[in-house]
């Protein structure tokens, strides 16, 4: 059988807000995501995640949309089919005036001997195709430093999907800006 | 382990296309760093058909206030396969698109059309067990954007997708055939010529209600995902 050719993208463009992120940004049609990625049945260690994307002058984005993906605690990936989809976030950088994402979710397991790893899909106006970044926590440093997909990544960008932990008001933060051009250039996969 | 395709980027437009002049800025100017997928790229988020509520299919209705919204009432509907042809079934679609007028309900969009008091824009659907799906809706109006002098948008629909993995999901845009707008539309023109074909929606009489709305075949293909 012959392959069909794969339908091509195109750009989020700036109207997502209403479509994609309507709650979020105050439209009347309920999302089926946004930046609460668990509820009571998801264990493990709650964790925010948060950031900015910035373009090649080092502005902020503000209307970039962030989706993430994760295993659960014990490095599984749930896939219920069932009602809403946890582990997964959205977020449009344009709600918050600091031009913030912001995820609310657990610190994802080991799957497979691998680092802990959440999976990142960027979307904003002015990007045609989208791009895939991943986060890793600094503090994993044995399973960082033999993750066969951090040690693709030249030495000196690693840095760039490293998230360092800090605790406000009693709960982990990690903060994960994305440079899409420059020095800081976020590392992107080929995904 | 098995394996899904890779982004075919003879299709794809590429990251840096000036004529779309945001991109420029907003491109990343290094090499992407190539990546095999394991478990996290071969999943992702699936719906239960019970997230889908009566009419978010259709955008005539799931904004009605008072009334019908204006325009040309449309069908727009296909099937979402992979490369190899076989239907993704509980494929989640959510659309948005501006109003007949060529107006978005966004607070910053700012062209002085008319807002449509009975048409919110943006519904949802899954795909059915062999692959297909179907929205009613209005036909979009063409919009002037900042782009260059007299820049204008051709008539289109966004679609999102997530086709059960990550690393097949979509976001795209449909196009209608016969658009003028489209020789000049650098969004649309960003994607290689051979390919642009595969985003211009198809008139089909087959998928017309008679004396209701006309149809529109829009399918759409994934990148080929393993068997489960």
């Amino acid at each position: 059988m012959p392959r069909l050719p794969q339908t091509p993208s195109q750009t989020v463009g700036p109207y997502f807000a209403y479509g994609l992120t309507s709650q979020q940004y105050g439209y009347p049609f309920p999302s089926l995501n946004d930046g609460m990625m668990i509820d009571d049945s998801i264990e493990g260690e709650r964790i925010t995640i948060r950031g900015r994307v910035f373009d090649g002058l080092e502005e902020s984005i503000p209307d970039a949309m962030i989706e993430l993906w994760q295993a659960d605690a014990r490095g599984q990936y749930l896939q219920t089919g069932l009602g809403r989809q946890l582990l997964f976030g959205r977020q449009g950088t344009g709600s918050l005036e600091s031009r913030e994402f912001v995820f609310q979710t657990i610190k994802p397991g080991s799957s497979a001997g691998q680092a802990p790893v959440i999976h990142v899909s960027v979307f904003m106006r002015g990007q045609l195709s989208h791009s895939y970044t991943r986060i890793y926590f600094a503090e994993e440093v044995a399973l960082n430093s033999r993750d066969e997909v951090l040690l693709s990544v030249p030495p000196e960008r690693r840095s760039t999907l490293l998230v360092g932990r800090s605790v406000i008001h009693g709960m982990p933060v990690y903060h994960f800006d994305i440079h899409m051009q420059g020095e800081k250039e976020t590392v992107f996969f080929d995904v | 382990m098995s394996h899904s395709s890779g982004r075919d980027w003879t299709v794809h437009p590429p990251f840096l296309y000036p004529d779309y002049k945001s991109t420029v800025y907003r491109a990343p100017s290094k090499p992407l760093i190539p990546l095999k997928h394991r478990l996290g790229e071969l999943s992702g988020p699936v719906y239960g058909e019970e997230v889908v509520r009566l009419h978010d299919n259709d955008l005539t209705k799931n904004a009605a206030v008072n009334g019908e919204p204006l325009g040309q009432r449309i069908i727009v509907a296909g099937r979402v396969t992979d490369e190899l042809g076989r239907p993704i079934p509980l494929t989640l679609i959510e659309i948005w698109q501006a109003n007949a007028a060529g107006r978005y309900l966004h607070k910053t969009d700012q062209h002085p059309a008319p807002l449509d008091p009975n048409f919110f824009g943006g519904g949802r659907c899954l795909t059915d067990e062999e692959g297909y799906y179907k929205f009613y809706t209005i036909k979009p109006g063409a919009y002037p954007w900042g782009n260059h002098a007299n820049a204008w948008r051709p008539n289109h629909i966004h679609f999102s997708l997530f086709g059960r993995n990550i690393s097949n999901r979509l976001v795209t845009q449909m196009y209608f055939p016969g658009d003028p707008l489209l020789d000049f539309d650098p969004v649309f023109k960003s994607v290689p010529e051979a390919a642009r074909h595969l985003l211009i929606s198809r008139f089909n009489m087959d998928f017309t209600e008679e004396a209701f709305a006309l149809g529109y075949e829009f399918n759409i293909v994934l990148r080929a995902t393993p068997f489960e």
